[in-house]
């Protein structure tokens, strides 16, 4: 083995683990290495953000639109912490990231160097493992083992610290072919004899419900679940990141439950008798008030993580494994029960409590309907990549998400800026298909610089941009729990007045000249009947032109997101359920 | 209820601030920490005192177990298992009452480790129970400084 920089042997080994696109930001500690990406660039696509957290973002979107592992170089110091939103975003997501971060040299840590962090510090509490790799000689094992550990049982983002002297010095040590970390060794296999536990479980169940999460996804195991509900026809519930796992055009699929879930499935949570959690870890915004949360039901757990299994409610029967494993095994063994009687109460429910939004007085656009006219355009293979707010509710709401990994969403950390970098990220993947960004005007702008990398790299996404000129979803809590006081909410005023706005309307920033400064497709809709035609021109012109169009949709500010659950309220307890 | 863990980590750079980090991450709280290497080269272990319920303690070694370094985990409970510790206490002492505390470390098995005009100090090692009850005899005289190792535990 001929001899190697460690700044070679990152693209080396970048091109080894058949990674295609590398996003990221240069500087000084990380130059040598992108000396070698620039040498290695007809094998490496380099995408380069405006900003680092925007470049973790894409990283994300990507990972999660394709299941391979996304990877991030950015510079030390200020490019390292840049980047930690984002790695905390894929960490609590579960998503598999490699990123790669500069640091000064071995020599000077500690001594508070010009752009030194203590970035393993700082990213050790947000990241699934992290290394600071201080010989060159550990280097090629380090890089194998931050691949493997990334997309591996609990999948998630891994830092390497790479200080500029290792980065410089050379090695012959060959980059490895496999890798073997004895102490982390996740079990995939679920153990048989829980499986028959939760075959005898269900074969006995009347009420019996499957609450599935992101785990279902990750594991590749729609297939799987397809096979299980199809074959028992338990119903279906699905949370914020489970959104896909079980196409929303079949019977069984009551949508999405929690605090914006919707009525009949909350109601199924609170009425069943075994909730069969696949790959979902109880979150607070899927959970309510934990106590009373399907307190009648036995509960079946599944999930790769042991630490999730038992850690908010107790699982009565746990399953360690990888979801797709476990299904499997069930799949051979499960008897249908009889549930006519328990589809009657839910059918009962559904045609009671559809979802549903009103008609506002003065013509306003409403954003429930924005969405539902995306979701009939997009097709069947689009991609959605959501912000973080109202916006992100109602796309939950209100897209029909028929195939995994098609909705991609800031579901744990809830990561405003998330919508758009995640969505450029996604067409880099998916070059084909076509690719939404869904932001709030609130959150488009946190990382609206990264407009500039859609347009240089041909991204054709379409940005739909509800603007309600207000943060919506503080708002909204402003008004239901803070007398109406909408403190630092209301965008477009110096004034807390959502009921008398400015009398010419002023658009701070025009969206639409934001556009244009960037070389984007742009066009504000403010009513009604043009809606519809402006997203299918918007996907045909950016499909041809090859560059972002954004769509500004000027909504009905007052719009609230219904139902819903108070934090902290039990889940039956909804407000504005037919609103 | 108090419980000891034993952690077995790969001794790597920034394993001790990975475990402390998980503890006061998730606001879990720590009674005493001790870490020192083991037989094996490139293993150590840390003897960690925590308090909390029943569902902390599984949900803290299910964590422990997920870190990347992390071997093993034992959690002892009840009287499985052997728990010393070390303790230097300074305590006060004049020329008439230095001999009822020279006394008073013997019954504990302590030793007089230094001896000055003012003060002396006592080596005691035992259980926790023994340390406190040792502390109890010592504070009438006056007690300078503590200095305790934390617990160290071993299965019989």
């Amino acid at each position: 083995m001929t001899s190697r920089t460690g700044a070679q042997l990152v693209a080396e080994a970048l091109i080894k683990e058949n990674v295609d696109v590398v996003f990221g930001y240069p500087g000084g500690a990380i130059l040598d290495t992108f000396d070698a990406l620039y040498l290695a660039k007809d094998k490496l696509r380099f995408i380069l953000a405006r900003h680092e957290q925007g470049a973790v973002h894409m990283a994300d979107g990507y990972a999660r639109a394709t299941g391979r592992v996304g990877v991030v170089v950015v510079t030390s110091g200020p490019g390292a912490t840049n980047a930690v939103t984002g790695i905390a975003t894929a960490n609590m997501d579960s998503v598999p990231l490699v990123v790669i971060c500069g640091q000064v040299g071995t020599s000077v840590i500690g001594n508070d160097a010009f752009q030194e962090a203590d970035v393993t510090g700082i990213t050790r509490p947000v990241s699934k493992h992290n290394y600071l790799v201080n010989d060159i000689k550990e280097l090629p094992s380090v890089i194998k083992e931050a691949f493997h550990i990334a997309s591996t049982g609990r999948p998630g983002p891994v830092v390497i610290d790479l200080p500029k002297d290792v980065q410089k010095a050379s090695t012959s040590i060959p980059y490895p072919e496999t890798v073997d970390i004895p102490t982390y060794q996740p079990n995939y296999e679920g153990n048989m004899n829980q499986v028959r536990k939760m075959a005898a479980a269900i074969k006995k169940a009347k009420k019996p419900l499957a609450y599935v999460g992101g785990g279902a996804i990750i594991a590749g195991a729609t297939e799987e679940l397809y096979k299980f509900i199809k074959k028992t026809r338990i119903p279906v519930t699905e949370t914020l990141m489970g959104l896909g796992a079980y196409p929303e055009d079949e019977p069984e699929n009551l949508r999405m439950l929690g605090m914006h879930g919707t009525c009949y499935a909350n109601y199924a949570v609170q009425d069943c008798d075994l909730l069969i959690a696949i790959g979902a870890r109880f979150d607070d915004r899927v959970t309510g008030n934990v106590q009373t949360f399907s307190a009648n039901a036995t509960i079946v757990q599944i999930d790769i993580d042991p630490s999730s299994i038992s850690k908010i409610k107790t699982a009565h029967i746990p399953v360690v494994g990888d979801v797709k494993d476990v299904l499997t095994k069930l799949n051979e063994i499960v008897e249908a029960p009889d549930l006519t009687e328990w589809w009657e109460k839910i059918e009962a429910w559904r045609k009671e409590f559809p979802l549903a939004y009103g008609e506002p007085q003065d013509g306003c656009i409403m954003p429930q309907y924005v969405i539902e006219e995306v979701s009939k355009a997009a097709g069947p293979d689009a991609i959605f990549a959501t912000d973080v707010g109202q916006h992100q509710m109602w796309a939950a709401q209100y897209l029909q998400i028929n195939k995994p990994r098609t909705f991609l969403s800031s579901g744990g950390l809830g990561t405003m800026g998330f919508g758009l970098p995640a969505a450029l990220g996604a067409q880099c993947g998916k070059p084909n298909e076509t690719v939404f960004s869904i932001c709030g005007d609130g959150g488009f702008q946190m990382l609206i610089e990264e407009l500039a990398v859609g347009r240089l790299n041909k991204l054709p996404v379409v940005c739909v941009v509800l603007n309600n000129s207000c943060l919506g979803m503080v708002r909204q809590w402003q008004e239901l729990f803070y007398s109406k006081h909408y403190a630092m909410s209301i965008t477009d005023t110096t004034n807390d007045s959502l009921l008398e706005p400015e009398k010419e309307p002023r658009y701070i920033p025009d969206f639409i000249k934001v556009a244009e400064a960037y070389d984007c497709i742009g066009e504000r809709v403010t009513k009604k009947e043009r809606v519809a035609a402006a997203i299918k021109e918007a996907m045909e012109k950016a499909k041809k032109e090859r560059r972002p169009a954004l769509l500004e949709f000027v909504v009905e500010p007052r719009a609230n997101v219904f139902p819903m659950v108070p934090a902290g309220a039990s889940l039956e307890q909804m407000m504005g359920r037919l609103v | 209820m108090k419980h000891t863990l034993s952690v077995y980590v790969r001794n790597r750079s920034g394993v001790l601030s990975r475990v402390a980090g998980l503890f006061s991450g998730r606001g879990y709280n720590i009674d005493s920490l001790c870490v020192a290497e083991t037989n094996e080269p490139g293993y150590s272990l840390m003897t960690i005192v925590v308090t909390g319920s029943d569902a902390v303690i599984e949900q803290i070694n299910k964590q422990l177990n997920k870190l990347i370094d992390v071997v093993k985990v034992i959690t002892h409970s009840g009287d499985e298992i052997v728990v010393r510790e070390l303790m230097l206490v300074k305590v006060s002492a004049t020329s008439q009452n230095r001999g009822e505390i020279v006394q008073i470390a013997n019954i504990f098995r302590g030793h007089i480790v230094d001896l000055s005009p003012k003060s002396l100090i006592v080596e005691i090692y035992g259980t926790n129970e023994k340390l406190k009850a040792a502390l109890e005899m010592f504070a009438p005289f006056g007690i300078k400084d503590i200095v305790r190792t934390g617990s160290i535990a071993m299965t019989r």
